[in-house]
């Protein structure tokens, strides 16, 4: 069997770049891995989303309760959120009975559509963009993935996130209302493992993805997750082993980041030479660091040159047009 | 394989016809459904190779569909008389038609794609070959055919026209520019909103010397922004003079680098 599949892969990989890429769907397998007594830990790839991954590229978190299981981020679809589900049953003996959502991108949210929209909670900010948002990232994530999608559907969470403390059967949750990676960021801290759930605020071996952020809010949002007790730290992408150094490295990207894509409005680069520049040898261990660095290009440069560019007109010859 | 019947069909028709058809057998390495009606209308008869003499750069996923940064670089070329960007399968397919008269064959802009297409870049040699190169960029659909930000913000008229810019020195005799001006762009492909578009955009000296001459469509991002090398010193005054298709004509002006003499400002 071993040898067959090998020599599939194989057949597989000889087969052109663009041929390979049409991979249509797939099967899901996500492996709860124990961090704590009673906390588990689903991996994403560290990747982008792309169809040999299935859009499975987020971190989830499974926390056990005597009422049933916490799923914190079902994940990129339906079947995702599915094969969560059951791999959280048979790792805590419990069905799902509450989901929460650290923020609004597809990765993390997309897979509500599995569970009860009355037992998903997240922050108010993240319902409303969910409602305004959630068709667009939806059309994007079925462009991209196809067949992994199937059936999946934008839900809203029902329940609203107040920030402080939660008692869900017998586990005590500390919640924190944050924002820069997005409008609205949740934190969760499981009391009793002191292990604390950051979503995309920090990222860990994986360069920070920036489509709605505000790089100020975010530095902030840092600054205060450094000061919070913890013993163990989940991020929102990348490995939970040495995450203790991941708000600092995720804190020190987005530093870089911001003073970089200045540097090259003034020095009067175009956004590709922007996205072509060095990036610092201390991220070399940092995954996809050039595909977001071009990204962030992206999401920043329009804005960066309106701002820092001087104005050398002195008005049009021609009257305004009227509107 | 099968190179040598199609080599001694080539020899053939050397025979015959020298000179003519010699692009129209060039295989397009991308394999885009529509080379050889862009080839006809873009190049006629003149020959064309793809090879390393032009250099286009683009990021490595369309991260916005509006705005896709292209870098076309023929500066390894002798004698470039004209440029173009061309996206194959979008509904105005050559965004920039560059002259760079007095200027260095390099142009960088952003454009609109409006689905998965071949990016491309084009340069006419002296010796009047156009070198090509670019690849395929995979985008999501609509980039030119939804509205622009500011016709849905509804405050175009208000900046239509703005300019900013600034220039750095870029080798002896030589000035980058980085020029954005405020423009809806429609390109027509939205119900209910007509073209309109920046149509051209030249740089000139104090002399009143043509540098560089950009023809612009519809395709360029909303609000254009373009980098440009012009063969003027840093001393020069530099005149930036766009069109749009309703005739407007909007002027900006970067002043000599006052800090040029020392070898340039730093940045």
């Amino acid at each position: 069997m071993k040898f067959a599949r090998r020599s599939v892969l194989s057949a597989a990989l000889a087969v052109p770049l663009a041929a390979r890429a049409e991979q249509f769907g797939g099967t899901y397998a996500p492996r709860p891995r124990q961090i704590a007594d009673g906390v588990w830990v689903v991996r994403g790839a560290d990747e982008a989303i792309a169809p040999g991954n299935g859009g499975a590229i987020a971190n989830s978190t499974i926390i056990a309760t005597d009422a049933g299981t916490v799923l914190v981020d079902p994940g990129p679809s339906l079947d995702y959120a599915k094969t969560l589900a059951a791999a959280a049953l048979s790792a805590t003996g419990k069905p799902v009975t509450r989901v929460y959502v650290t923020h609004l991108h597809p990765d993390h949210a997309l897979g509500l559509g599995a569970f009860d929209p009355a037992i998903a909670f997240a922050l108010p900010g993240t319902i409303e963009g969910l409602k305004q948002d959630g068709d667009g990232y939806a059309d994007a994530m079925y462009r991209i993935l196809a067949g992994w999608m199937l059936g999946t559907q934008v839900v809203v969470p029902q329940g609203r996130v107040t920030p402080g403390p939660v008692e869900y059967g017998g586990r005590r949750l500390t919640a924190w209302a944050m924002a820069g990676h997005s409008r609205a960021d949740l934190v969760l801290r499981d009391e009793p493992t002191g292990t604390l759930i950051t979503g995309d605020l920090v990222f860990h071996d994986r360069a920070p993805a920036t489509p709605d952020a505000d790089l100020a809010q975010w530095r902030a949002a840092l600054d205060a997750l450094a000061v919070l007790p913890h013993r163990l730290l989940v991020p929102g992408h990348g490995p939970v082993e040495g995450s203790e150094a991941a708000i600092a490295q995720t804190r020190d990207w987005l530093e870089w980041l911001g003073s970089a894509l200045r540097t090259s409005v003034g020095a009067g680069l175009d956004m590709a030479e922007a996205g072509e520049q060095a990036i610092p040898g201390r991220f070399a261990a940092v995954k996809l660091a050039r595909y977001e660095l071009q990204r962030s290009v992206s999401h920043f440069y329009p804005r960066l040159e309106a701002e820092m560019l001087p104005r050398i007109d002195a008005g049009s010859e021609a009257p305004r047009p009227k509107v | 394989m099968r190179a040598l019947p199609a080599l001694s069909f080539l020899t053939q028709l050397a025979a015959a016809a020298p000179a003519p058809a010699a692009s129209a057998l060039v295989q397009d390495p991308l394999g885009s459904p529509m080379w050889q009606f862009h080839r006809r209308r873009l190049f006629g008869e003149a020959p064309v190779v793809f090879d390393g003499g032009v250099k286009v750069r683009f990021p490595m996923i369309a991260e916005d569909q509006h705005v896709f940064p292209v870098e076309v670089d023929a500066r390894a070329l002798a004698g470039v008389t004209r440029m173009i960007v061309l996206a194959d399968l979008d509904p105005i397919p050559y965004p920039l038609d560059y002259r760079p008269l007095h200027a260095e064959p390099f142009v960088a802009t952003r454009i609109k794609l409006d689905q998965r297409t071949p990016v491309r870049g084009a340069a006419l040699a002296a010796d009047g070959t156009w070198h090509l190169s670019g690849g395929w960029v995979d985008a999501a659909g609509g980039g030119c055919s939804a509205p622009p930000a500011s016709r849905v913000k509804g405050d175009w008229a208000q900046h239509l026209g703005e300019m900013r810019g600034i220039r750095r020195p870029a080798g002896a005799g030589a000035t980058r520019l980085r020029i954005a001006i405020r423009h809806p762009m429609d390109t027509g492909l939205v119900d209910g909103i007509p073209a309109y578009n920046l149509e051209t955009l030249t740089v000139t000296d104090t002399k009143g010397v043509s540098l560089a001459d950009l023809g612009i469509a519809g395709s360029v991002s909303e609000d254009p922004a373009f980098t440009l090398i012009v063969g003027a010193p840093a001393s020069e005054a530099l005149t930036v003079t766009a069109r749009d298709s309703n005739g407007l004509v909007f002027r900006g002006t970067l002043a000599a680098d006052p800090g040029a003499t020392g070898g340039g400002q730093g940045s």
